[in-house]
């Protein structure tokens, strides 16, 4: 499992590359977190563009980082969610929640 | 009504495992030709399933974890996902959505994802004796024939 993490003004770009599962998220958690205190980000996105699978493990993930994000008095985006994604994060209820990048064209990308 | 082709693999409830799961389920599901996005759902079933045994069933230790793939002639694939772990004391509470015991930030989702993803989940456990997760899922006709 790949992360890329770029910072760009106030915000703090984690892309997730590979495939996001239990095994992968307590490494993956840790590498972001570090991340975020080092750097203290205004907003943390995930993006998810590049996974190539997720299961309920990468929702366990973004909340996980919603609430330490929301603990620091910053906010989550998550962006590139494929339809089957976005299905796991209705299910959550998480749609309720103010993270979710509106989904783009497929020509736009992410940033 | 009998399989047409059937698989059986065991495994240590390690998490690296759950990877390879869902590449075992997937290889052999392709004889039914399924559709990119049908063979997506069962993936993401599986890996709930075995995360499962893995994370819950065997809390501080390895165990076996048993996974049976059955194909039909009808385009049905079951799929079981068996454990012998601690096994669950009430299923249909376990099953809600956002009910988890617990642990590394689990979100409490996998049963509904099962649900979800997939045509039928059936849960059969006994604490202290283990779990049997059996899910079926339909792969639609394709224009060219199967097999
Ligand atoms: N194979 C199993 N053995 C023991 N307990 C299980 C098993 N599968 C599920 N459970 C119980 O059911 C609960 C709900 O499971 P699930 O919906 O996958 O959510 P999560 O894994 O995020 O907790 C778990 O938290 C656990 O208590
Ligand atoms: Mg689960």
């Amino acid at each position: 499992m790949q992360l890329e993490v770029t910072r760009e003004s106030g915000d703090l770009t984690a892309a997730l590359i590979g495939e996001l599962d239990h095994h992968a998220a307590a490494d993956l958690r840790q590498r972001i977190d570090t991340a975020v205190l080092s750097c203290r980000p205004r907003r943390l996105i995930m993006n998810l563009e590049r996974l190539t699978f997720m299961d309920s493990s990468g929702i366990g993930l973004i909340m996980g980082r919603y609430r330490l994000m929301v603990s620091l008095g910053g906010e989550v985006r998550v962006a590139g969610a494929t339809p089957r994604m976005e299905r796991m994060i209705r299910l959550a209820g998480l749609d309720k929640l103010p993270i979710w990048e509106e989904r783009k064209s497929e020509h736009e990308t992410h940033q | 009504m009998k399989p047409i082709n059937e698989m059986k693999v065991t495994f240590l409830s390690r998490s690296a495992n759950e990877g390879f799961a869902r590449a075992a389920v997937a290889a052999f599901a392709a004889q039914l030709d399924p559709a990119v996005d049908e063979l997506a759902d069962l993936r993401t079933a599986v890996s709930e399933a075995v995360t499962n045994a893995i994370v819950h069933a065997y809390p501080d230790q390895l165990g076996t974890v048993v996974l049976t793939v059955k194909l039909f002639e009808n385009g049905k694939i079951q799929v079981q996902v068996k454990d012998k772990g601690r096994g669950i004391p009430d299923v249909k509470k376990a099953m809600e959505p956002l009910y988890t015991t617990g642990g590394e930030e689990r979100s409490g989702l996998g049963f509904s994802v099962m649900e979800s993803f997939t045509d039928r989940v059936r849960v059969r456990s006994t604490v202290g004796k283990g779990t049997t997760v059996t899910m079926e899922k339909y792969i639609a006709p394709r224009v060219k024939g199967r097999i």
